[in-house]
């Protein structure tokens, strides 16, 4: 994972090569697309969306296609990050302190890896539901060549779909809270790659730890 | 046309209220098919597509007098046959003219997304208005009677109208006009029932079919066509017409219960995680991370 030239000079460290931002952007981009034109579907009080995208017709010509793109690049960074996003025992114990972490008492949380257990979460909440949303997906996209005998499966997927959504909705809102606003330094992580020391240090100790123990500390 | 004369009660994918609702005193209109008169001729399918102008449609052979097994959106009216035997072992040959049922409460323009795609006129007519259709099949979904039919080519669907266009210049619909039994009728919705009524009291009373009855399923509210039949109590034996149609429960629970709890948890997590900014602010501030190597407990 961290690589002693991976530590930058000037107190920063990189969090994530160019290989993981170009697949979070390819995903984000994605996403944010998806999102608009779903939540054109979903409710006529936000169709205005479809139409600003180029009209109702190309929003649902598309929408398919970007999920395509936005589960290829979560299947992608499942081969990337499924290792490095398993749950420890220190994840539990983060859980357990989640009301420090809340209330910005980062001191007195566990000590987390690379990812916390808040971000394990939305990975694997991104990672199952865009499977989900892929296969209702597939079943909405070509609806008309189900035959009636098998309608079972249009109820089925014209309900998880939005289900599916809704949970990966409420993650991405997190996503961005924190990313944006909380972390400060988290943005542009995902932008150029590097993190300073001190940010590692202060949200990912057990991470910082191991950057330390495998090269020479920074000046 | 004049459909534009014709005032619309309920709209699909619609913000907002319906300028036509209850603002028309209006009779509902309804097609009446005596299944125990069909003789199976299909006048209704050639006149309908002849009407509505439609490209040529190849016929599929199954064994059966059925023309195709379904409808198409380029054939919107369809006599299905069943050669019924009955427990005597006597064959009876039912035939049943299939299409768009009109439903009071109707399942397609319940699940539709598109503003506008499906309307329903104030005379009950549920019309699919494909200017506005999006193409995404949910009207497929929603619809209890399997009517929606998919157009690749132009990627929107299609059903009857129940001649919308002659309807609303007082005219009968072309099915209707093209039938040489009898069999079909056209009128308001009171009248008809009346005389589905009278019918099937005709055939309990002097033909012996004890379970005769009129098919006006309430499921989905009522329906803009219905149907007597000789033995009310089997509706499926009549090319699958299904005993007690609603709208999906799945449609039911998408449409409202999830949609309202969905939109409030997205609104209410905007305003929490904007309340959470006030109150606790950034984790750390952006100087802190360049200046302070260690951090800050």
């Amino acid at each position: 994972m961290t690589h002693p030239e991976q530590v930058a000079l000037h107190h920063h460290v990189l969090r994530y090569n160019l290989h993981e931002r170009l697949t979070h952007w390819v995903a984000a981009g994605s996403y944010l697309y998806l999102l608009a034109t779903g939540l054109a579907f979903w409710s006529p009080w936000m169709f205005w969306l479809a139409v600003v995208l180029g009209g109702g017709q190309i929003s649902r010509m598309l929408h398919p296609w970007a999920g395509l793109v936005f589960t290829g690049s979560v299947v992608y960074m499942y081969s990337m990050w499924s290792k490095q996003m398993r749950f420890t025992d220190v994840d539990r114990e983060w859980w357990k302190s989640l009301r420090y972490y809340i209330t910005n008492q980062d001191d007195k949380m566990p000590p987390a890896g690379r990812y916390n257990a808040g971000q394990k979460m939305l990975f694997w909440s991104f990672f199952i539901g865009g499977l989900v949303l892929l296969l209702s997906g597939l079943v909405l996209w070509f609806t008309d060549s189900l035959p009636w005998s098998l309608r079972w499966l249009r109820y089925i997927a014209v309900i998880l779909h939005p289900i599916a959504a809704l949970v990966t909705i409420g993650n991405f809102m997190i996503h961005i809270y924190m990313g944006v606003f909380a972390e400060r330094g988290a943005l542009g992580s995902v932008i150029r790659g590097d993190v300073s020391m001190a940010f590692a240090k202060r949200y990912h100790p057990g991470w910082y730890e191991e950057i330390i123990g495998s090269s020479d500390p920074p000046k | 046309m004049s459909q534009a004369t014709l005032r619309i009660q309920k709209i699909s994918g619609h913000a907002g209220s319906v300028a036509g609702e209850d603002t028309q005193r209006q009779s509902l209109v309804c097609k009446l098919v005596d299944t125990t008169t069909c003789i199976g001729c299909k006048a209704c399918e050639v006149a309908c597509v002849e009407w509505n102008d439609m490209p040529f449609s190849p016929t599929v052979f199954d064994n059966t007098y059925q023309t195709m097994p379904e409808t198409r959106w380029n054939y919107w009216n369809l006599i299905l046959f069943n050669e019924h035997e009955r427990e005597d072992g006597s064959l009876q040959w039912l035939m049943r003219k299939h299409q768009c049922m009109h439903c009071a409460e109707p399942g397609c323009l319940e699940a539709c997304p598109s503003d506008g795609a499906i309307v329903q006129y104030t005379n009950g007519i549920v019309d699919f208005q494909q200017a506005n259709c999006i193409g995404c099949g949910y009207c497929i979904t929603g619809c209890p009677f399997n009517i929606p039919k998919f157009n690749s080519v132009t990627k929107r669907v299609y059903k009857c109208s129940l001649c919308t266009d002659r309807v609303s210049e007082g005219l009968e619909p072309a099915c209707i006009k093209s039938c040489p039994t009898g069999c079909l009728h056209f009128g308001t919705k009171e009248d008809m029932k009346d005389l589905a009524e009278q019918r099937a009291k005709q055939l309990k009373d002097h033909y012996g079919y004890a379970n005769a009855g009129v098919y006006d399923p309430p499921g989905v509210g009522g329906t803009g066509v219905i149907y007597v039949l000789h033995d009310a109590t089997k509706p499926e034996l009549y090319g699958g017409l299904p005993s007690n149609p609603s709208i999906p429960l799945v449609v039911k629970l998408w449409k409202h219960p999830l949609k309202w709890l969905g939109n409030l948890a997205i609104a209410g997590g905007l305003i929490g995680l904007f309340v959470h900014f006030l109150r606790f602010g950034p984790k750390a501030r952006e100087d802190e991370d360049i200046s302070t190597a260690g951090g800050r407990p």
